[in-house]
């Protein structure tokens, strides 16, 4: 059972890690922050979330556990909150998407984007 | 008032584990702080369905492990496209309709839609989902419209 506990969590571990290692080279390989953001969301889900279960199954069943999966449950609720506040603040600031036709579109620098049309979902910020 | 029972509770368990201190001084303080907090949100009006949804723990046991492995297919999914030698990346913002009907349902799934990666969620109006995915064609795939499907089983269930 011990050995079963200690394979479980270094397996976890060691995914955990491999799931942060790729998401922090997307941030360098990928082109713009739209697509960064879904490489910060892979370090957010599974590389946190394989880590701090690993070292809950490695803790054993105690009060610490609990607590573990408390910060992955509270981590899970607020980190889309912050990746969707980030994606909308870009969309209002004005910067256009990198898309495979458009390529890297020159910063936007009026409201007639894709995102500037869109009256009810950017609030002013759009024509700063 | 049931539902302030809950958050109460609720309050005080996550008091209870995050202390582990059981002198009487710490437990008062843990039983005056819960209650002042609760008192204060009853006297805002905002212990409701939306801030309290406790009616969704049933459905949510079985939503959420769903949820992870999902999470879990499409973190693969991500690795393997920045991992590729060949960086195949086709971005664009989608939209479409959700079906969920309250506020609640809508947040619910416009979060799941940004925790997997490859999706995220960048605006709402009304049943009205903006989206950005790493890759167009995984969007307007079924697993959007499963999701979909599942979130509004999940308000509906107990509403």
């Amino acid at each position: 059972m011990d050995q079963v506990a200690a394979v479980a969590s270094w397996t976890l571990l060691l995914g955990g890690s491999f799931f942060l290692l790729t998401g922090s080279l997307g941030m360098v390989r990928l082109p713009d922050v739209f697509t960064r953001m879904h490489a910060g969301g892979m370090t957010d889900t599974m590389g946190a979330g394989m880590i701090l279960v690993g070292m809950a199954v490695y803790n054993g069943a105690d009060l610490v556990t609990v607590r573990l999966l408390l910060i992955l449950a509270f981590l899970w609720f607020t980190s889309p909150i912050a990746t969707h506040a980030v994606a909308k603040a870009a969309l209002s600031g004005g910067l256009d998407p990198y898309t495979l036709e458009g390529g890297h579109a020159a910063a936007a620098d009026d409201s007639t984007g894709p995102h500037g049309g869109d009256a009810a979902g950017t609030e002013g910020g759009a024509t700063s | 008032m049931n539902r302030a029972v809950w958050l109460w509770g609720i309050l005080f368990a996550i008091w209870v584990v995050l202390s582990w201190h059981f002198t009487p001084l710490l437990i008062v303080f843990g039983l005056a702080t819960c209650t002042i907090a609760v008192w204060v949100g009853v006297r805002m009006g905002t212990v409701d369905r939306e801030s309290v949804p406790v009616h969704l723990i049933p459905g949510a046991l079985l939503y959420v492990p769903w949820l992870v492995w999902e999470i879990f297919k499409s973190n693969v999914r991500v690795a393997r496209i920045i991992l590729a030698p060949r960086l195949r990346v086709d971005p664009s913002i989608v939209h479409f309709r959700a079906s969920q009907k309250t506020d609640l349902g809508r947040f619910i799934y416009a979060n799941s839609i940004t925790l997997t990666p490859g999706t995220v969620t960048t605006g709402i109006v009304a049943d009205d989902f903006e989206v950005h995915a790493i890759v167009q064609s995984e969007i307007d795939g079924s697993e959007e419209n499963d999701m979909n499907r599942r979130v509004t089983a999940l308000e509906g269930e107990a509403a």
